[in-house]
């Protein structure tokens, strides 16, 4: 395929697109169809074959669509205007359906279009999910897909590409927000016979699915974002690395993949240039550290997934000893619309330091859970009360959880900080890949902090000490502060461990364990000293039947219970 | 008439261990004959005191703190005394006396008191002092100055600390 | 090969490129300690005793994988530097049994001379005592897990020098182990060529030979620099 037939196919399927009398998009992301969506769709199949309306209309079974709290969903676009219904059952489908093909859609269970829930967001990264298949390639290439690759491909040189990419300001989005520009720079100026771009799709933080949305739903999207940065870097070969968890993700792109080779958009002379892109896809097998670069790249390589010093780095030495791009999935979904809208046009968006816009998974104690994009710099309480309609049942917000295990809460007085990256480190919370946990009066912060803890210490790799041993005792000490039986000498001991396996830990997973330690005793160290001094758990969470060592003497009854149940 | 210098007030304490640190104390030999000149032993295995006596300058605790009795002991020690040495390697790291502390309580018992050809039989689990869930190193249930190790500490180096803090200078092992 | 000049502890050393900062302050006679590092064996960076500080990094930098640099400012000891090596030391202790009254590499035990050395006297942590098993399968050998630190100096002299990558690991974090072929008893292991070299790399007493008593065992890791001299250099030396 060259340039003309792209452009071609492109506009046949508009042409296709725009003769239909009535296009239904449903959702058929993870949440929806755990919601439902198999069967609606079922009932829409079949009542067109029933009235034989199959070429009047479609069904496209979309990606996500944003609001998953409400599923499934399904949208459809009459006389240019746009209706979202929510919690569609089979039956309301068919209404929908039948109203729409006649010109005059209900309104029962439409979502209005003005809620802050779509309207304050900002669609770069998600801007195709929820319209197109994800299983059909020319949904997308009529959506402008590829486009900035055949343009880079025959009007930009690598070097302009990573200027561009510089320009535009975009920083990684994986949690670490190195600035993307600079990192390819770095890959392409390295010398070497051979270059490796790997895609990082191990999304593993507790109730984050910003980068399976993206790849469930717009594939097509990060492939096209991959081969731009292997142009830009000279790199002929690709990796997606996609988490075990993500069955459906991987099916998406393996077809993703094969379907972009068949149209010449990936392998052997892409667009009938010189250039040469082949991906491959990884399936990781559960550990939560192969998101870590390094230890993804062991992984890649076939090797135990077990994390490397750096130095050196990734792009001086990566997979096999060649220079390697890492990036994570939501950065490489925002590469085609920087080159496709320029530079200036995505700087447009954030704030000074952090361009563009960021996808975050809200969820926790908040009305309108589900995925959202917006611009940098937008403040905390925008998202939780205007776009997250606020905490349920009246709740109070007590905190904010962002960043993962690797992240920290933030307390209701910086509701007004601007979500971007520096801000959000000072308050001793990272951006993190995008996971943002609401919480009410009814979240106990050391009991929060053991519950990342734990799962620090279940996910440690053990090849550090500081971190394979230094997460249990951590947990141990949360353990003891969070039954009652700790002592005032712990929570000492617990900071200068904390202390410790941030700065001595191998890599990020340890490095960032004691986040949530650290950040909820710099905001709620009193909740810490009513546990342990006061034996009183202010959230109601911990039960504290524990009795601290010294005092087991003066608990004669307790006491009975190591003769007999120990 | 020239002043006689205050002794000093030594107690031993012996708790979840096998007794060798205080075989190896006693193997201090004639260095005992100039202890006593300098100390009063106020406490321990060998002085027939029920109660630990107040006012204690230095205290010597051998054993691992492995029950009820040696936790309410070791609180007693430390409100009675200056200066706490962990003494040998069970109160120092836990030692063999904590090798038993990846059996549940109740399975050590039973083993010991049921299924063995023990001399005393399950009545005597109701005179027994409860077991803790783990035998404990001495400075998890109180503060300890000196550590003194080894299995048993050699008697030169039990002679080494005593004589260091007798004659007021740092212990340096 | 070209000479890098460096500062170490304040002092102007030099050394060849592509040297770590372990190699390069062993060679000014600057003692570092090390426990999973072992001079013949792949640097790993797992023990975190040789950390170090270099002017210009944020963080401590292993000394055994970071090669050295033209101008680096190396700090190999310093209060914090000490502290951070005393409390991984009582964090290894902690986490599995170590005896060493009953051990047979009583004396003769890297970890404990490192111990005394750095001055950790005490373990603040709670000791984990995980339930670890004791594999004498082996008709020489045994294998003790309550007393391996995860070092990998087995793993990697196995699959390194030997070439007969018998040892590895299995499980992940705390509950990491070694082990023979794929998780069998040590003796009825197919791969393993009986060699020993495991058993001399060993820090502690995990590996020993069979019918050693309390602090019997004694270990040799010279013989490592001897083979790969002869490997490499075609220098043959008894």
């Amino acid at each position: 395929m060259n340039l003309t037939a792209l452009t071609e196919l492109a506009e046949q399927e508009l042409q296709r697109q725009q003769d239909l009398k009535l296009r239904l998009f449903l959702c058929y992301s993870t949440p929806c169809i755990s919601a439902g969506a198999e069967a609606v769709k079922v009932a829409l199949e079949e009542l067109i074959k029933e009235q034989d309306l199959a070429a009047q209309l479609e069904v496209v079974a979309t990606g996500c669509m944003g609001p998953c709290s409400r599923g499934p969903l399904l949208r459809i676009v009459v006389a240019g205007e746009e209706r979202t219904y929510e919690k569609v059952t089979p039956e309301q489908a068919c209404e929908i359906l039948l109203h729409g093909l006649a010109g005059n859609p209900i309104e029962t269970g439409a979502l209005p279009a003005d809620i802050p829930f779509f309207a304050r967001q900002t669609k770069i990264v998600l801007g195709n999910n929820g319209w197109i298949d994800p299983g059909k390639i020319e949904h997308s290439i009529a959506r402008d897909g590829y486009a900035a690759l055949a343009y880079v491909l025959h009007e930009m040189s690598p070097e302009e590409v990573c200027n561009e990419i510089k320009k535009s300001g975009l920083r990684g989005r994986g949690g670490g927000g190195y600035p993307a520009g600079v990192k390819w720079n770095l890959v392409r100026k390295s010398p070497a016979e051979r270059k490796y771009v790997v895609a990082n799709g191990d999304e593993g933080d507790p109730g984050a699915y910003m980068d399976r949305t993206i790849m469930e739903s717009d594939p097509h999207r990060v492939l096209e974002g991959m081969a731009i940065a292997g142009y830009a870097v000279g790199a002929e070969q690709g990796y997606i690395y996609v988490r075990g968890e993500y069955p459906l993700a991987a099916a998406r792109l393996t077809k993703a993949i094969r379907d972009a080779e068949r149209c010449g958009l990936l392998g052997s002379r892409v667009l009938d240039s010189s250039f040469n892109f082949r991906i491959d896809l990884r399936v990781g097998a559960g550990a939560f550290v192969c998101g870590e670069e390094t230890a993804l790249m062991t992984s890649i390589m076939g090797r135990r997934g077990q994390p490397v010093p750096r130095p050196p780095y990734p792009a001086q030495s990566g997979l096999w000893g060649y220079p390697t791009l890492i990036n994570n999935v939501e950065s490489f979904a925002n590469v085609a619309p920087i080159l496709h809208r320029g530079a200036d046009w995505f700087a447009g968006f954030g704030t000074e330091k952090s361009k563009g816009t960021k996808v975050f998974a809200l969820c926790g104690e908040v009305v309108n859970s589900g995925l959202i994009e917006v611009p940098m710099g937008i403040s905390l309480r925008d998202i939780v009360f205007e776009i997250g309609g606020g905490l349920p049942d009246g709740g109070q917000f007590k905190a904010a959880q962002t960043g993962g295990p690797s992240g920290g809460c933030i307390p209701a007085e910086y509701l007004d900080t601007p979500v971007d990256y520096e801000s959000l480190k000072e308050l001793g919370s990272i951006m993190g890949s995008g996971g943002l946990i609401v919480m009410n009066e009814t979240s106990c912060m050391p009991d929060v902090a053991k519950f990342f803890m734990e799962f620090c210490m279940d996910e440690s790799c053990g090849k550090c000490v500081p971190c394979r041993v230094g997460t249990v005792e951590m947990y141990e000490l949360l353990k003891r502060i969070t039954d009652g039986s700790a002592m005032l000498g712990d929570l000492e001991t617990l900071e200068e461990l904390c202390g410790l396996v941030q700065e001595t830990s191998l890599c990020g997973l340890g490095m960032t364990a004691p986040n949530p330690v650290l950040n909820t005793l710099k905001y709620y160290r009193a909740e810490y000293l009513a546990h342990i001094e006061e034996n009183c758990c202010p959230a109601g969470v911990c039960q504290l039947d524990q009795v601290p060592l010294l005092k087991l003497p003066e608990h004669a009854a307790e006491l009975a219970i190591f003769k007999e149940e120990n | 008439m020239s002043q006689v210098p205050k002794k000093l007030r030594l107690a031993t304490v012996w708790l979840g261990g096998c007794s060798g640190c205080h075989m190896s104390f006693l193997d201090l030999d004639e260095l005992l004959i100039e202890l006593v000149e300098k100390v009063d032993i106020v406490y321990g295995p060998l002085v027939d005191t029920k109660k630990f006596p107040e006012e204690v300058d230095i205290c010597l605790v051998e054993g691992a703190v492995t029950n009820v009795e040696n936790l309410e002991l070791a609180r007693s020690i430390r409100s009675n005394s200056k200066l706490v040495i962990s003494f040998g390697d069970c109160a120092v790291t836990g030692n063999v006396t904590s090798m038993r502390n990846r059996i549940p309580v109740k399975d050590l018992l039973t083993a010991v008191y049921h299924e063995a050809q023990a001399p005393i039989g399950a009545e005597s689990l109701e005179v027994l002092p409860a077991l803790l869930k783990k035998a404990l190193p001495l400075h998890q249930a109180i503060k300890v100055d000196i550590y003194l190790p080894g299995c048993p500490p050699a008697p030169e180096r039990i002679a080494a600390a005593l004589t260091a803090l007798l004659d007021n200078r740092p212990v340096d092992l | 090969m070209p000479v890098i000049t460096l500062t170490i502890d304040e002092e102007l050393v030099s050394a060849r490129a592509g040297q770590s900062i372990l190699e390069a302050c062993r060679d000014h006679e600057i003692k570092i300690p090390t426990l999973c590092h072992l001079d013949g064996l792949s640097a790993r960076g797992g023990c975190r005793l040789c950390l170090v500080a270099v002017a210009g990094s944020p963080r401590l930098l292993p000394a055994c994988t970071t090669a050295v640099q033209e101008n680096m400012v190396v700090t190999t000891s310093n209060e914090k530097i000490e502290r951070y090596r005393r409390m991984i030391l009582e964090l290894t202790f902690a986490e599995r049994n170590h005896t060493c009254a009953v051990c047979v590499s009583n004396e003769n035990c890297e970890l404990q001379t490192l111990a005394a050395e750095l001055g950790m006297d005490h373990v603040r942590y709670d000791y984990l005592n995980p339930d670890l098993p004791l594999d004498t399968s082996h008709e020489r050998y045994g294998v003790d897990h309550n007393r391996c630190l995860l070092c990998l100096r087995c793993v990697r002299v196995c699959d390194e020098v030997e070439g007969a990558h018998t040892w590895d690991v299995k499980g992940r974090g705390i509950k990491s182990q070694v082990i023979t072929d794929l998780n069998r008893p040590w003796g009825a292991s197919e791969s393993c060529t009986e060699c020993g070299k495991c058993v001399e790399v060993c820090p502690t007493g995990a590996l020993f030979t069979k019918g050693s008593a309390v602090a019997e065992m004694k270990k040799e890791a010279s013989f490592l620099r001897r083979i790969l001299d002869g490997r490499e250099k075609r220098q043959w030396r008894r």
